[in-house]
């Protein structure tokens, strides 16, 4: 089993890695990949904290803003051309949306469940107002250019698209990381009981708002990656809600607080928004068409895919005679042993 | 001194005095009862003393410290555990994830495993000890009422508490387990010496159990001594039967 799971994960790192080699110069299908990539990182980082505390954050478009606007001021502000410097902006952008996220997450983090979701999404129309108005820096509605980069148009996806894959296995080492230390552990305990936690030694403040600074670095660095690759920015597509959708139905899809349900999720998710939004933009019906797309998963799949096939995979072991002779050998174990301390009482 | 002093404490909700003027203590290593009838405050008097309710008059001492004004988890953490009448598990975690969140974290080594070999080792025995090794990696949220009473009462001995809170424990649970249930207290108690105080509608399991009983009615004691004489006591009948 061991060796299966390493093996496929494995195979699965090769495959992501020749990919676009293989594809290239077909830039259709590769500029697909890179976006697919960004959110894949971005929804590893959101799940860090929405899903491994149950607090479903739907304004972390404000952190994947900070990042975008970090890595267009400071290239405007620098200097700095277009090429592979800009890739050393990364940190720097996840840096500033994790250090707007301390005082930000104090705030809405005053609040639990629909009243939290609700909050984070006033915060986001509240920067993405400031981003119209603070003409002085943003430029407002008129957007700021990115450098573009020197490189080959057929080729020019692939910087982008490995320096996107290095970011999306940091994120998933870091998730990785999280989800089995003492730290996760407590972040799971908030999502399934907070006052209990809370009464067995798990202090829910820190927790969460540490959560919430490491996934707004992660949405961050992605809104920075996301700048760069368009080229242009805007205060409506960084502070877009749509990011938001797109973040909480990649998660949703996959399997919220699971390790590799972003990028299930994204897979899925992000191919097919692009694919509406070529077929029917012009009209904005993609948008709609979209939204009802995170409806259908809620209602037929709100477990997500992951969540749900690790509990057809139980059922099917548990159903199947060898794994049962097994359960019941352990069972009649139990038992003798029990008896035992019985006896010993 | 005792382990426990409950001094003089009220707590209204609205117009409702759920503690008027209430004194208890509970004594280094005893079983201590605490009955009364619906609505006396029994549960109140447990969520002030683990923290979650702060009192609006009177003090709280824990072993000499004033615990009135911490929060649930300082409160943990000096040594009180409890259960709740409605169990609370971690539903979605395994019975073993559960068993080890209780357990003592340091800054440094919050990224470290959640469980240590040494940790496994610990928990595993205190599973084994309740009779739920078998379960440990199905979600807690998939055990019966009576498993769930016995996880959220075995979660908190990792820390080895020196007293524990039990709010009803033998609540919903069958006649069998009772009888195994109060064999676990009594082990504990007298092997690890944990002073337990034990809220309980189940009169026959508080007398047996019990070294003393306090009644609660109305929001303040109206009676203490051992289960014999505070069975014959006129004020309890009165509160029980309404007389």
């Amino acid at each position: 089993m061991k060796i299966l799971r390493r093996g496929g994960l494995l195979a699965l790192l090769v495959l992501m890695l020749v990919f676009p080699v293989l594809l290239s110069p077909n830039t259709a299908v590769t500029d697909i990949a890179v976006y697919t990539l960004i959110y894949a990182m971005g929804a590893t980082g959101w799940n860090i904290f929405s899903g491994y505390t149950g607090y479903i954050s739907i304004g972390h478009t404000v952190y994947f803003g900070f990042g975008a606007y970090t890595m267009a001021l400071a290239c405007q502000y620098w200097n700095i051309p277009g090429g592979y410097l800009p890739f050393l902006l990364l940190p720097l952008a996840g840096l500033v949306a994790g250090v707007f996220a301390i005082p930000l997450g104090a705030l809405v983090l005053r609040t639990r469940k629909y009243a939290f979701s609700i909050t984070t999404i006033a915060v986001l129309f509240i920067f993405q107002l400031l981003g119209f108005n603070l003409t002085g820096i943003t430029n407002g509605s008129r957007g700021i250019f990115l450098p573009s980069p020197p490189w080959d148009p057929n080729l020019s996806d692939l910087p982008f698209y490995y320096v996107a894959f290095i970011l999306l296995v940091i994120a998933l080492f870091v998730s990785w990381r999280i989800r089995h230390s003492k730290y996760g552990l407590g972040l799971l305990a908030i999502r399934d009981d907070e006052d209990r936690a809370f009464g067995l030694g798990v202090k829910p403040g820190p927790y969460k708002l540490s959560a919430y600074v490491i996934s707004a670095i992660f949405v961050g660095m992605a809104g920075a990656m996301f700048a760069y690759f368009i080229g242009t920015i805007f205060p409506q597509f960084v502070f877009d809600p749509v990011v938001d959708v797109n973040l909480t139905t990649i998660m949703f899809l996959g399997g919220l607080g699971t390790l590799s349900g972003s990028l299930i999720g994204a897979v899925l998710v992000v191919p097919l928004q692009q694919w509406l939004t070529l077929l029917l933009g012009a009209s904005s019906l993609n948008l709609a068409l979209f939204g009802s797309v995170l409806l259908v998963v809620l209602l037929v799949l709100p477990k997500g895919i992951v969540n749900s096939l690790k509990t057809r995979w139980i059922a099917w072991k548990a159903s199947h005679p060898k794994a049962e002779a097994r359960v019941n050998d352990a069972a009649s174990q139990e038992r003798a042993v029990l008896a035992e301390r019985r006896e010993v009482l | 001194m005792s382990l426990l002093e409950v001094h003089a404490v009220s707590k209204a909700f609205g117009g409702i005095r759920a503690l008027n003027d209430c004194s208890l203590a509970v004594e280094q290593g005893t079983i201590t009862g605490l009955i009364g009838p619906n609505g006396s405050g029994k549960t109140t008097l447990f969520n002030v003393i683990t923290g979650y309710e702060r009192v609006d008059s009177g003090e709280i001492r824990f072993d000499g410290k004033v615990i009135s004004k911490e929060s649930p988890a300082t409160i943990f953490g000096l040594g009180i555990g409890r259960t709740f009448q409605l169990t609370r598990v971690f539903t979605r975690l395994t019975v073993l994830e559960n068993m080890h969140i209780a357990l003592p974290r340091t800054m440094r080594g919050l990224l470290r495993h959640w469980g240590s070999a040494q940790e496994q080792r610990q928990t595993l025995e205190l599973l084994d000890f309740v009779g739920l090794t078998m379960l440990k990696d199905e979600p807690a949220g998939n055990l019966s009422y009576g498993q769930k009473k016995l996880l959220e009462f075995a979660l908190i001995l990792v820390v080895q508490p020196r007293l524990i809170l039990l709010d009803e424990p033998a609540g919903g649970v069958n006649p069998t387990m009772i009888n195994e249930l109060a064999t676990i207290i009594r082990t504990l108690n007298e092997q690890k010496h944990i002073t337990f105080l034990v809220v309980e509608h189940n009169m026959e399991f508080v007398m047996n159990l019990c070294h003393t009983v306090n009644v609660l009615h109305r929001g303040t004691t109206i009676a203490e001594g051992p289960p014999e004489a505070v069975r014959k006591n006129a004020s309890v009948l009165d509160a029980y039967l309404g007389v």
